[in-house]
C-alpha cells in the first residue's frame, strides 16, 4: 500500500474558499481539546479567546493596533513569496525601519519641528527598511546566497545595533540608565483618530496600503510580473521580465513596508526606541502571510485574526489563568492546518495497491 | 510472448558472417502508445564483438526499442532472446544482472560527490569505497577513459562526466553496452577517445548497440546497422560498405516529390539576416552555435530540420532574445540590429515567437488564458491602460483568438493546462498571429498535436506567409517542413547548412545533411 | 580555579546545547530538508524533559523524554513535508511556533520548581592535571555526548554507505529516486534524528545549564544552531568550530567591556552572524556557480512514480 499524490489540473474555486475555513475550524476544534486537557471549559475559553476581544470598542482598538504591524508586514512579505523570494529577514527589516524614524525623532528632540516631521520619519523609516533588505537581495544576484540564511542573519545584526545605539550613543541621559533613547515630543508620534483612544493613524495607512496592494497585485503589470516569476520562471523570462530586478524589487518593497511598520510602532504605540521594541512581528508576520495565502485582503483577514487570538490570549490568561502559551499553539495550529489544507488544493491523494518502484 | 510471425521485409540485407550465435536477439518486437505504434514488429541481432548501429530519425522508434532491451518499458508482443535463450527483462536491474549496460543521452549526477562515490551509488552491489575506487582506476585506464576517483563531479567538463557514467556501465562488467547518442556532447578529440575505447571493448569481445544519426560516425565505427523507420525495420546492412547517401536514402525512405507546387520566389524585404552567430550552449547537455548564418524574406517560410538536441533549442533562444548575442549586429530584424536587444525589444519591432516547450515555457500553466495573452503582449498590444490591466481588451483579445482558431476550451477563462494539448497550442501559435506579426518564429508547431489541430496550425502559417510576413519554423517533422517551407536548411550540432528551395530538396538530401554529411567542416 | 579555567568551562556550557541541535540540523539539511522549527523541538524537549524528570525524580528518564519529545515534534514537520509536500520554510515555523506554544504550556505547572541537576563526571587522575585536566575530563555527560555525536555524524557522512546515501539524497533527489533509493524514508530518519538531537540540546538547557524550567529558556539557540550549520559549510568537524565560537563570543562579549576591549559588546555579538554571511558567499565562489550546500536543500519531492 502506498500514498501517491498526483497533481490536480485545475484547482476548483469552491475548494479555494472552503479551505481555509475548514482549517480555521479543525484549529477551533483542535483547540477546544487542547483547552479541555488543561482542565479549563472549552466553550468558556473559546468565547474569551475569540469574541470577548470583539465584544467591546476597547478590545477592537486593541485588536486594530496589534493588527498594524502585522498586516503591514505580512502583505510586503506576501508580494516576496509570490515571487518564491523567501524574505525571512522583515524582523530586522523592521528593527531598521524603527531606528531610522526614531532617529529623526532623536536628533529633532527639543527643537522646533513642525508637522513636516512625521511624513519624514515615515519616509525615513521605510527607505531605511528597504536599504537593509536590498543586502540578502544582491547577495542572491550576485553570489546565488540563499536568502533564507543570509536575512535570517540580519536580524539578529540588526537586533544588536538597535541594543547598541539605545544602550550607547542613543541613550536617554535623564533616563536612569535604563537602555531607552528619549521619549518622542508630540510631533514625532502619531497622531490618534479619536482622543481617549488606541487607534493612531497607522491602522488606516494600513488599510490602505492593503488595497493599493490589491490594486498593483491584481491589475498592474508589476503585480503580474511578481506573480509570474513565482509561478514560472521560464515563462517570465519569455515574458522578457527580468529575474535579477523581480529579487531586488520585491525585497525592497517587503522592507520598506516592514521598515514602515516599525516607524509606526516606535512612533505611536511605544513613542521611543528600544531594544524589545518588537515582540516578533517579523515572524509572526510570516505566518500571517501564509494564513493570508499571500494576497493583501487575506493578509488582512489573517492579520486580524491573529490579533484577535493575541488578545484573546492575554484576556485568558487573566480570567481563565490560561498559560500565555496557549496562543502561540494556536496560531502554530492554525499555520499547521492551513498548509495540509493547501496541500489538498493541489494534490489527489490515492492510496495504490503495491509496492512503491 | 508469441512470437511475431509478420514482419517487414527487410530490403538491402547483407549478409554478415557469423560464427556463433547472436548474442543479443530481438524479434518481432511491437510496443504502442495508444494510437501511436512506436515499434512494429521490429527484428534485431547483434553479435558478439560487434558495434551495431541503430539508425533512424526522430520518432522512428529506436529509444523505445532500447528501452525494452534495458528494462524499462514491457513490449506488447515480440521476444529477447539474450545468448540463444529466451528472457523476460522487466526491470533494469534485471537487465544488468544479465549483463546489458545503458549509457542515456541525458544522464544526471550527483555534482557534489566524487566521481567514485557517484559510481558506488549506481553499482548494484555493496562494496567498500575504497575496493570501488581501486578498481574504478585500473578500468578506467584499461580502457582509455582516465578519471580520478577523487574528483568531485562539478569540477568534470561534459565529457568526463560522460566517461563517469561509462565508467558506471563498465564496471559491471556489461557484455552489451548501449550508448544512445554518446558524442552529441563531445569535442572531437573526445569522440575520437570514445571511439578508442568502443573499439577496445571489441576486442575485449564485448558489443555496442550505438544509437545515432550522424552517418560519418556509423560509417566509420559500426560494422552492422539496423535502420528504423516510423517504427518498422527497413534494413540490416553493413554501413562500413555503404555510402552515406544510401543509409540517408534507406533511413528517409526513397525520394519523395515534395508536395508544393505554388513555390514562388519570394522577392520581399529581407525581415530577418542572421550572421555569423556563435553562441556557448545553454546548459550542460546543451550545443553550442557555430557561426550561423541565414536570410528570411517577407512572404516566404524558411524551415528548419534537423535531429533533435543539434542546437535548435540555442538559436531559438538566441533568436527570441532570451540569450543575448554577442554582437548586436549578429542578428538585424528589418535592418535593424537586435542581436543584444531584449525579447520584448524584438516584439516592439514586429517579431512574434512560439517556443517548443508549451507548459511552463510558452504559458504559464497554472494562470488563465487572458493572463497568458497578456504574457506574450503587454508590450505590444496596448492591454494597459493608465497603468492599469485593461481585462475587457484581455478577454476580447483571447475571444478573437478562439473564434480564429477555432479553440476548445469551454465556458469561461480557463487555466492553460485544462487545456488539451492541440487546443492550448492554437492558443498560442493564434496568439501571435493574431498580432500579425511581420516575423514570426516557431519552434515545433504541431508536436504533439492530433491531426485536426496540426492542419489548422500549418495552414496558418502559410497564410501568415501569404499576407507578407516572413515566418522561421524550426521543427524535427520533416514531413511538416516538405509541406510548408518554401526554402529549407538543416541544423547540425550548431551548424547551419545553406538554404535550398524547397522544390529541390529530397529526403535523402535532406537526411544526408541531417546526419552530418556535406557540412563544411 | 583560575578566572581562565571558569571562562573555558561556561564556554563550554554555553556551546554543548548548540553544537548538539547543529549537529542534528545538519545531518537534516544534508539529506536536503530545511528545518527551519529546531527552536519549537529544543524548547519542547526541555520542557518535555524537566517536566518529566521532576514526576518521576529520575534525571535519565527525563532525558529520554527530552528526545522523545522533539522527535515526536519533528515527525510532525516531517509528515507536513515528506507527506504533503508543503513548503518548508512555512512548515518549519509553524513548528517553531507550535514548539513554543506547546513548551509553555507543558511547563507551566513547574516554573520556578527547583530541582539537582546532572552532575559531572570525573575521569579520576586525569582530571588532576592542571588546567586541561578539569577542562577535558570533568564535564557532565552530555559535553561527552556531543563529541561523540560529531564523531559518529562525520564517520557516518563519510565513510559508511548510508551517509553516502543520504548525501546523495540531498544532492540530487531526483537522481537518488532514479536509482531506487527511498528519498522519503531516508529524510523521514534524517528528521527523526535532527528532532532528538534538538530534544537533547534542549535537555540539557532544563535538566543541567540551569535546572530549573523558565518559558522561552532556549532565548533562539535553535536559531543559532542554523547559522552553525551554515557556517560550518555542512561539515561536522566545522559545525564544533561553528559552535564554540559561537558560545566563546556569547561568553567573551559579556567579559569585553570590562576587560577593556575597545569595540563594543554588540559587534563582537554580531561577529558571528556576519561571519556566517560572508561564509555564504565564499561557498559560492568556491564552488564557481554550482549550489552552495546540498543541491536539493529546500526543494519539495514530489516522486512521479
Amino acid at each position: 500500500m502506498r500514498l501517491v499524490m498526483e497533481r490536480r489540473r485545475e484547482t476548483p474555486i469552491s475548494l479555494m474558499l472552503i479551505s481555509p475555513m475548514i482549517a480555521v475550524a479543525l484549529t477551533m476544534i483542535s483547540a477546544a481539546i487542547m483547552f479541555a486537557l488543561l482542565g479549563k471549559n472549552p466553550v468558556a475559553a473559546l468565547q474569551t479567546y475569540f469574541l470577548d476581544p470583539l465584544s467591546d470598542s476597547w478590545g477592537l482598538q486593541e485588536v486594530a493596533v496589534k493588527a498594524t504591524p502585522l498586516v503591514l508586514i505580512a502583505v510586503g512579505l506576501a508580494v516576496c513569496y509570490r515571487a518564491k523570494v523567501w524574505n525571512i529577514g522583515a524582523e530586522g527589516q523592521f528593527l531598521f525601519g524603527a531606528m531610522a524614524g526614531g532617529y529623526i525623532a532623536i536628533i529633532t528632540h527639543g527643537s522646533t519641528q513642525g508637522p513636516g516631521l512625521l511624513p519624514v520619519m515615515l519616509l525615513a523609516g521605510a527607505v531605511a527598511g528597504a536599504c537593509f533588505a536590498v543586502i540578502p537581495a544582491l547577495l542572491r544576484t550576485h553570489f546565488g546566497a540563499n536568502e533564507i540564511l543570509s536575512s535570517l542573519m540580519l536580524v539578529y545584526v540588526a537586533e544588536l545595533l538597535l541594543d547598541y545605539l539605545v544602550r550607547g550613543p542613543w541613550r536617554d541621559p535623564a533616563g536612569f540608565n535604563m537602555p531607552n533613547s528619549v521619549v518622542f515630543e508630540a510631533e514625532a508620534t502619531l497622531p490618534l483618530l479619536m482622543a481617549g483612544g488606541r487607534i493612531n493613524i497607522g491602522t488606516p495607512i494600513m488599510i490602505a496600503v492593503v488595497f493599493g496592494f490589491m490594486l498593483l497585485m491584481g491589475r498592474t503589470l508589476k503585480g503580474f510580473e511578481i506573480r509570474l516569476v513565482g509561478e514560472a520562471p521560464r515563462a517570465a523570462r519569455f515574458a522578457g521580465f527580468s529575474e535579477t530586478r523581480l529579487i531586488i524589487t520585491v525585497f525592497m518593497i517587503s522592507g520598506a513596508l516592514a521598515g514602515l511598520a516599525g516607524v509606526l510602532e516606535a512612533a505611536g504605540t511605544v513613542k521611543q526606541l528600544q531594544p524589545g521594541i518588537s515582540p516578533g512581528y517579523g515572524f509572526t508576520a510570516i505566518i500571517v502571510a501564509f494564513l493570508g495565502r499571500l494576497n493583501p485582503i487575506g493578509c488582512l483577514f489573517a492579520g486580524i485574526f491573529i490579533a484577535i487570538t493575541f488578545i484573546g490570549g492575554e484576556n485568558a490568561q487573566i480570567m481563565l489563568r490560561m498559560p500565555l502559551d496557549a496562543t502561540r499553539v494556536l496560531q502554530g495550529l492554525l499555520l499547521f492546518f492551513v498548509l495540509v489544507c493547501d496541500s489538498m488544493l493541489l494534490y489527489r491523494f490515492r492510496l495504490l495497491r503495491g509496492a512503491a518502484a | 510472448m508469441a512470437r511475431g510471425m509478420d514482419h517487414a521485409p527487410e530490403k538491402g540485407y547483407t549478409p554478415v558472417m557469423q560464427a556463433s550465435p547472436p548474442l543479443l536477439a530481438a524479434e518481432g518486437i511491437t510496443r504502442r502508445f495508444g494510437a501511436l505504434v512506436a515499434n512494429n514488429a521490429v527484428d534485431l541481432k547483434v553479435a558478439p564483438g560487434e558495434i551495431h548501429a541503430l539508425l533512424g530519425e526522430n520518432g522512428a522508434g529506436k529509444s523505445t526499442l532500447v528501452k525494452i532491451i534495458y528494462g524499462l518499458l514491457r513490449p506488447d508482443a515480440g521476444r529477447l532472446v539474450w545468448r540463444g535463450a529466451p528472457v523476460q527483462v522487466e526491470t533494469p536491474r534485471a537487465a544488468r544482472a544479465l549483463g546489458i549496460g545503458m549509457v542515456f543521452q541525458h544522464f544526471s549526477l550527483f555534482e557534489a560527490l566524487t566521481v567514485a562515490e557517484n559510481i558506488a551509488l549506481a553499482l548494484d552491489g555493496a562494496g567498500a569505497l575504497e575496493d570501488i575506487a581501486d578498481r574504478l582506476a585500473e578500468t578506467s585506464c584499461a580502457y582509455g577513459l582516465p578519471l580520478d576517483p577523487r574528483r568531485e563531479v562539478w569540477r568534470l567538463s561534459v565529457g568526463e562526466r560522460q566517461r563517469v557514467e561509462i565508467m558506471r556501465c563498465l564496471m559491471q562488467d556489461p557484455s552489451l553496452l548501449i550508448l544512445d547518442e554518446p558524442t552529441s556532447v563531445l569535442t572531437p578529440q573526445e569522440a575520437e577517445g570514445l571511439f578508442a575505447t568502443l573499439a577496445r571493448l571489441r576486442a575485449d569481445g564485448h558489443s555496442v548497440l550505438y544509437i545515432s544519426h550522424k552517418l560519418e560516425e556509423v560509417r566509420r565505427i559500426c560494422e552492422a546497422a539496423t535502420i528504423l523507420r516510423r517504427g518498422q525495420v527497413v534494413a540490416h546492412c553493413d554501413p562500413r560498405a555503404e555510402t552515406a547517401a544510401s543509409l540517408a536514402r534507406m533511413m528517409m525512405g526513397g525520394d519523395v516529390v515534395p508536395i508544393r507546387h505554388d513555390v514562388i520566389e519570394a522577392q520581399g524585404p529581407v525581415r530577418l539576416a542572421v550572421s555569423a552567430l556563435s553562441l556557448p550552449p545553454l546548459h550542460a547537455h546543451g550545443i553550442a552555435l557555430d557561426r550561423i548564418c541565414l536570410q528570411l524574406r517577407a512572404g516566404e517560410v524558411l524551415g528548419i530540420a534537423g535531429v533533435a538536441g543539434n542546437g535548435q533549442d540555442e538559436l531559438f533562444a538566441a533568436l527570441s532574445g532570451e540569450e543575448l548575442a554577442p554582437h548586436d549586429a549578429a542578428i538585424i530584424m528589418d535592418g535593424v540590429a537586435v542581436g543584444r536587444a531584449g525579447i520584448n525589444e524584438r516584439r516592439r519591432r514586429g517579431a512574434a515567437f512560439v517556443p517548443e516547450e508549451r507548459l511552463g515555457h510558452g504559458v504559464a500553466p497554472a494562470m488563465r488564458l487572458t493572463e497568458n495573452a497578456l504574457l506574450s503582449g503587454h508590450a505590444t498590444n496596448g492591454f494597459l491602460c493608465r497603468g492599469l490591466v485593461d481585462r475587457a481588451k484581455l478577454a476580447d483579445f483571447v475571444g478573437k483568438v478562439v473564434r480564429a482558431f477555432d479553440v476548445r476550451k469551454g465556458p469561461a477563462d480557463p487555466e492553460a493546462r485544462a487545456l488539451s494539448g492541440g487546443n492550448l497550442q492554437k492558443f498560442v501559435i493564434g496568439r501571435e498571429i493574431e498580432r500579425k506579426p511581420g516575423l514570426l518564429i516557431v519552434a515545433q508547431p504541431s508536436w504533439g498535436v492530433d491531426a485536426g489541430a496540426a492542419a489548422t496550425i500549418r495552414q496558418a502559417l502559410m497564410d501568415l506567409a501569404r499576407a507578407r510576413s516572413a515566418v522561421l519554423v524550426i521543427s524535427q517533422d520533416l514531413d511538416e517542413l516538405l509541406e510548408i517551407s518554401d526554402r529549407l536548411c538543416v541544423m547540425f550540432t550548431g551548424r547551419l547548412s545553406p538554404a535550398m528551395p524547397a522544390a529541390k530538396a529530397t529526403r535523402e538530401s535532406l537526411g544526408l545533411l541531417m546526419g552530418g554529411a556535406g557540412m563544411a567542416a | 580555579m583560575t578566572l581562565f579555567e571558569a571562562i573555558i568551562l561556561t564556554i563550554i556550557t554555553a556551546s554543548t546545547p548548540l553544537l548538539i541541535a547543529a549537529i542534528g540540523e545538519l545531518v537534516v539539511e544534508r539529506a536536503g530538508v530545511l528545518n527551519l522549527g529546531v527552536e519549537g523541538m529544543m524548547v519542547v524537549g526541555a520542557a518535555a524533559g524537566i517536566a518529566a524528570a521532576i514526576s518521576t525524580g529520575s534525571s535519565g528518564f527525563g532525558v529520554l523524554v527530552a528526545v522523545l519529545a522533539g522527535m515526536a515534534l519533528s515527525l510532525v514537520f516531517a509528515a507536513l513535508v515528506l507527506g504533503l509536500a508543503a513548503n518548508q520554510v512555512a512548515a518549519g515555523l509553524a513548528l517553531a511556533l507550535l514548539g513554543l506554544g506547546l513548551s509553555g504550556v507543558i511547563g507551566a505547572p513547574f516554573v520556578g520548581v527547583q530541582r539537582a541537576g546532572i552532575g559531572k563526571i570525573e575521569v579520576p587522575l586525569v582530571s588532576e592535571i592542571l588546567v586541561i585536566g578539569p577542562v577535558l575530563f570533568h564535564q557532565d555527560p552530555f559535553v561527552y555526548a556531543s563529541i561523540a555525536l560529531v564523531i559518529a555524524v562525520w564517520w557516518f557522512l563519510r565513510k559508511s554507505r548510508a551517509g553516502l546515501v543520504l548525501r546523495a539524497v540531498g544532492e540530487n533527489h531526483a537522481a537518488a529516486h532514479a536509482l531506487g533509493y527511498p528519498v522519503r524514508r531516508i529524510r523521514l530518519l534524517a528528521i527523526l534524528f535532527g528532532g532528538g538531537c534538538a530534544g537533547l540540546a534542549g535537555a540539557y538547557m532544563s535538566l543541567v545549564l540551569t535546572p530549573f524550567w523558565t518559558s522561552g529558556m532556549t532565548a533562539g539557540r535553535g536559531w543559532i544552531a542554523l547559522a552553525i550549520v551554515v557556517f560550518a559549510s555542512w561539515l561536522p568537524f566545522r559545525a564544533m568550530i561553528g559552535a564554540y565560537l559561537f558560545g566563546a563570543l556569547t561568553i567573551l562579549q559579556l567579559h569585553a567591556q570590562s576587560a577593556g576591549v575597545p569595540l563594543p559588546s554588540q559587534f563582537l555579538a554580531a561577529l558571528p552572524y556576519l561571519i556566517t554571511i560572508l561564509v555564504l558567499v565564499l561557498i559560492m565562489r568556491e564552488r564557481r556557480g554550482g549550489a552552495a550546500g546540498p543541491a536539493s536543500l529546500g526543494v519539495p519531492f514530489v516522486p512521479d512514480r
